[in-house]
């Protein structure tokens, strides 16, 4: 029996581990593998036709004493998250607790909303928002009508950035359909006898809606932040592709892409790879352990 | 005292409509554009054309340096499914293994398999590159299908661990008493079960290497070869001249697919989003 017991363990194994292959494989070479690969890479120069030259830490020492362009892509690119994301949510939470009040065709009015979060990756969209926020563009004719004369958003390199931000605050849909599915948990006895007690909508909202969403809130914030840090295409195709009007749409992404594969430092491209890791990193970290004074998890089953 | 309730319930869809039209305005900007003769484009701003024109799309879809647009979605649509295809078979499979067998070092790899979630797809770019140029797969496929049939989307593998989770083991068991291997409960009960989990990872990774651009700019510079958002990068130039009408046209094309799978499993999408996350 105890033989037994322990081939068809040994069995459940093989077969287990037959399941992960295609996974283990990809795991070592192209997750695990690469990550230690493009460490070691950041410490050497190399651009692909000769084999890598051992550096130290050269490449971090200059990243950080001497390169304007890393410190004015990091600042833009920070700039832009913390814009970018509150903004996002607050707008994904207003709009889905207006759309969570019983509203009659809540599912066509979502459609549409989510649809920029559907579309708004695309090459074609970047394109058109690069044109419609052109000087002469849609935007500025409708500013106009307010007597508002709009700047060059695109042209110049204090506006670009917001031009972007715009597109991102645009695709908040997403964050909206999570919190319309964290909206529905909430139990509506809660609401009811907030109202026997004559608490007033503004005061239920903070007391009941928001800690009682914290959670979905703390999740959305976690992935918008890690998914913002790494936005290309819109800087790449809403500038010129090269980081200009004057470096103003350098984004991290891009200077690391351009470093990389139009420069071919790639040892370079990977310290700024890692640096990358190690800032995205830390800001989890950050949300994380500031999560325990504002995220509230309930002390029920109930309570999520 | 009902009419004023009226009102009120109209009142309230007032904002909610204005916000949503503005919201749809830069599509609905594109598709009329795409439709208006190339000086009327930018002079009117309505979204009605006051002239009509088919041009732009006869002109888009010549394309450039011999090769049109036929082409460019032909290649966009074969990485497309060949990355479902990848991402759907292993994704099942290693979730499968997570979520049902007992095996040595499972906690270990199922904790990697979560970190490699959050992991910025960056870090592992230039080397990754170094090992497909080193097999000389620059200008080919196999690079952007490759990655999806070794499951390193681990993004999915967690999707479908949950949902397979949430089968009842009991069926499993009873399974295991009338014979069937753990193969066979994987290919006759779980996959079946699957299905949603399964359209759900579908749909996104549809969507997600159809509008993959890094990538494809990164491993793809021979024409012939070209996806769709990379026939539209090079047809528009950053100094202004470019031929607009057909630019916005064949953008107004390359969102139809993505749009289309988004109307048809919109159920599938709404709740994929809602009950992990997925952007």
């Amino acid at each position: 029996m105890g033989t037994s017991r322990k081939s068809l363990a040994r069995e459940q194994n093989a077969t287990a581990y037959l399941f992960l292959l295609p996974w283990l494989i990809g795991f070592f070479c192209l997750t695990a593998g690469p990550m230690l690969g493009s460490l070691y890479l950041s410490l050497t120069k190399y651009n692909l036709l000769s084999p890598p030259t051992w550096l130290g830490l050269d490449n971090y020492v200059q990243i950080f004493t001497q390169d304007d362009t890393f410190s004015g892509s990091l600042m833009l690119t920070f700039k832009y998250v913390f814009i970018s994301v509150p903004l996002r949510l607050a707008f994904a939470l207003l709009v889905a607790v207006a759309l969570n009040k019983g509203i009659r065709a809540l599912g066509i009015y979502r459609t549409i909303y989510y649809i920029p979060s559907l579309l708004g990756g695309s090459v074609a969209i970047a394109i058109v928002w690069r044109q419609i926020f052109d000087g002469t563009g849609v935007v500025n004719k409708a500013l106009s009508l307010f007597g508002i004369q709009g700047p060059s958003w695109i042209s110049h390199p204090d506006y670009i950035v917001h031009t972007i931000v715009t597109l991102s605050v645009w695709q908040f849909g997403s964050a909206m359909v999570i919190f319309l599915a964290g909206l529905k948990q909430i139990p509506a006895d809660l609401y009811e006898a907030a109202e026997v007690d004559g608490a007033r909508k503004r005061n239920q909202f903070f007391s009941i809606t928001l800690p009682m969403l914290s959670p979905v809130i703390f999740f959305n914030l976690i992935m918008s932040v890690i998914h913002s840090f790494q936005a290309f295409t819109p800087a790449f195709v809403i500038g010129d592709g090269r980081g200009g009007p004057l470096d103003a749409t350098m984004f991290y992404t891009l200077y690391l892409y351009l470093k990389g594969f139009s420069f071919f430092d790639m040892g370079y491209a990977s310290a700024l790879a890692w640096i990358m890791l190690l800032i995205i990193g830390v800001l989890t970290a950050v949300i994380f352990v500031t999560s325990k004074y504002w995220v509230f998890y309930g002390d029920n089953k109930d309570g999520r | 005292m009902v009419n004023h309730a009226k009102y009120g319930q109209a009142f309230k869809h007032v904002p909610i409509i204005v916000l949503g039209l503005l919201m749809i305005y830069p599509v609905l900007w594109l598709v009329s554009s795409s439709f208006k003769p190339n000086q009327l484009i930018f002079s009117e701003p309505g979204l009605w054309p006051s002239a009509f024109t088919l041009d732009n799309y006869v002109n888009g879809w010549r394309g450039f340096q011999g090769i049109s647009f036929s082409r460019f979605f032909a290649n966009s649509f074969a990485i497309s499914v060949l990355s479902v295809l990848g991402n759907v078979i292993t994704c099942s499979l290693a979730a499968f293994a997570f979520a049902r067998l007992t095996f040595k070092f499972s906690k270990i790899w199922f904790a990697l398999m979560l970190v490699t979630i959050m992991l910025p797809y960056h870090v592992t770019l230039v080397p990754q590159y170094v090992i497909f140029n080193e097999l000389q797969w620059i200008n080919t496929y196999y690079p952007l299908v490759l990655p999806k049939w070794l499951a390193t989307d681990s993004f999915f593998i967690l999707l479908m661990v949950q949902f397979i989770r949430g089968i009842p083991r009991e069926l499993d068991e009873s399974a295991t008493i009338d014979g069937c291997s753990q193969k066979q409960i994987y290919f006759r009960m779980i996959l079946p079960l699957l299905v949603p989990a399964l359209i759900t990872t579908s749909i996104f990774t549809f969507i997600w290497t159809w509008d993959d651009f890094f990538s494809q700019m990164i491993y793809l510079s021979d024409i012939r070869l070209f996806t769709v958002q990379l026939g539209i990068r090079a047809l528009f130039d950053p100094s202004g001249s470019s031929d607009w009408g057909a630019l916005l046209a064949m953008s107004t094309l390359s969102l139809l697919p993505i749009t289309a799978v988004f109307l048809a499993f919109q159920r599938y999408f709404l709740e994929g989003i809602a009950t992990t996350g997925l952007k």
